[in-house]
């Protein structure tokens, strides 16, 4: 059973190898992102050696993390979801012998994984010829981080699999999904890290699952969460990715019954 | 005049497709709002850190914003063109524009109008009202002149910069995902040029002019001793950037043999 799902991986990995070209530009927008960030922080904190706790150095690193990571963890499984609900292909694929949802996830990780490697790794290094970015000595530092970023994949891929099921419920949810793409930016600390934004807002967003997207996981690679609060910070992590399981199994056998295909 | 009816045509075309379906028109508009409220929201957090970006206190910077909004949302309801090369090219929809009497451009605009862009506008224009009142501005009578011609440059602008990168489609039905790299390079053009290095600044002012969409036109009205120059540049390299772009375009219409089938 496990190795039909792996060779979900394995096809997309491949699909996406295929198309490759595309990728290119991609890690040149993804340059051009953090370069435009790190120069506004850097007007940002001028002679402040230190702002929100992080010191101007970890927020170079924690800027080129984030979107690297990004690069990692980001998937248009919402628009795929939607799609196939909409051209009613979801009906074929819901008599076939596996879990949609999970086929799904498993297909979202193919494509992380090849934008892992073909992506962010090289991503990354580019950027830190280019940038002032400070990467941690201690290996148990970049283990946690590896743990973190997949946790960071399963959460940002359960919301987005809840996002693209939304389309059960409503005729066309276009403006929904640009709206999450927008609010994961902003609340999940890619824009702003978690300890810059009004103490208020820090309190509301650490009772979300957004900031164990990028926040956490940033923190840790930049050296601002070490120690025994790194467990936590996992801790946090597996809290959210349980507890968003309810709601998409929920949704999911809600939506079932009320699948009817338009057209087809 | 037959090109202002084939528009005001269009336009009752797209209110009746738009309207059939009215709240995700409305949704759309809010979740388009939504990018540029998250991208005010980082200027207000960044602030309450620092009081100047290199001298820029808050109050210039969302100056700034507003105006960006306000030529970006002007030309993003005519140039709704990003997917020009599979629509048109690859799926040979050019051969039909091609039929037609409207001059091609002017045509597979009009095919994508999109006004509900100019919410975008008006929220900018909001912005900078705030701004301006906040920072006690005066008003002189040749302001909101000088605004229009400004923001006409800069549309001028940025249609001159996506019109040459989009007729690349004409000479080549490969996609070359410059367009998306372009556009993350127009946010560079709402921030106070200073802050970047060397290199950047000049490509930002002569080889892909963002600067012209956003800084320095605003600067006019905030640093008009510093900035006059620049700031009236603007209308001068948009139409040489307009142009140039319908020049290009052309030549690629007439090389253009269709992508069989």
């Amino acid at each position: 059973m496990m190795s039909v799902y792996i060779d979900f991986i394995r096809m997309r990995f491949l699909t996406m190898l295929a198309y490759r070209v595309n990728y290119y530009s991609g890690i040149a927008i993804y340059a051009i992102n953090i370069g435009s960030a790190y120069f506004i922080w850097k007007a940002v904190y001028g002679d402040n050696a230190v702002l929100g706790g992080m010191t101007s150095g970890q927020m170079s690193t924690y800027i080129a993390i984030s979107w690297m990571a990004r690069a990692f963890y980001f998937n248009n499984l919402d628009q795929e979801i939607s799609r196939e609900i909409r051209d009613g292909s979801v009906a074929i694929q819901m008599i076939r012998p596996y879990q949609y949802l999970a086929s799904k996830m498993m297909q979202g990780l193919g494509e992380g994984l090849f934008r892992l490697l073909l992506f962010s790794i090289p991503g990354m290094i580019i950027v830190a010829l280019i940038f002032p970015i400070r990467l941690p000595l201690d290996p148990l530092t970049w283990v946690a981080f590896i743990v973190m970023i997949i946790f960071s994949f399963f959460i940002n891929s359960q919301i987005n699999i809840l996002t693209g099921l939304s389309a059960f419920f409503l005729e066309n949810n276009e403006g929904l999904m640009r709206m999450k793409r927008v609010a994961i930016d902003l609340l999940s600390g890619l824009v702003i890290p978690m300890s810059f934004f009004p103490l208020w807002a820090e309190q509301i967003l650490s009772f979300l699952p957004f900031q164990a997207i990028t926040y956490l996981p940033g923190s840790v690679f930049t050296g601002n969460i070490v120690g025994m609060a790194i467990i936590q910070a996992i801790g946090v992590q597996i809290f959210w990715f349980i507890a968003l399981l309810l709601p998409l199994y929920v949704v999911w056998g809600r939506a079932r019954k009320r699948l009817f295909v338009q057209g087809g | 005049m037959f090109y202002i009816s084939l528009f005001s045509e269009y336009l009752k075309n797209y209110m009746k497709t738009r309207m059939t379906y009215r709240s995700d028109f409305w949704i759309e508009v809010l979740s388009d709002l939504a990018f540029n409220f998250m991208n005010l929201f980082f200027i207000l957090v960044v602030y309450m850190h620092t009081d100047a970006l290199d001298g820029w206190v808050r109050a210039e910077v969302i100056f700034i914003y507003g105006y960006f909004m306000v030529p970006y949302s002007v030309f993003l309801c005519f140039f709704n063109l990003w997917d020009f090369g599979n629509r048109y090219i690859i799926k040979g929809e050019m051969d039909r524009v091609l039929t037609r009497p409207a001059h091609n451009l002017f045509q597979v605009m009009l095919e994508n109008m999109n006004p509900q862009a100019l919410f975008g506008a008006i929220a900018g224009f909001a912005v900078m009202a705030y701004a301006w009142t906040d920072l006690d501005l005066a008003l002189s009578w040749f302001d909101p002149l000088m605004f229009l011609l400004l923001v006409a440059g800069s549309v001028m602008i940025y249609f001159g910069i996506y019109v040459s990168l989009t007729s690349l489609s004409l000479f080549s039905d490969s996609p070359t995902g410059i367009l998306p790299l372009i556009w993350n390079i127009q946010n560079y053009g709402r921030y106070p040029v200073s802050i970047y290095n060397g290199i950047i600044r000049v490509v930002l002012t002569w080889v892909l002019p963002f600067a012209f969409v956003g800084f320095y036109p605003a600067a006019f009205f905030l640093r008009r001793e510093t900035f006059m120059t620049m700031a009236l540049l603007t209308p001068v390299v948009g139409l040489v950037l307009m142009l140039m772009s319908i020049w290009i375009w052309n030549i690629g219409v007439r090389r253009y043999r269709g992508a069989g089938s």
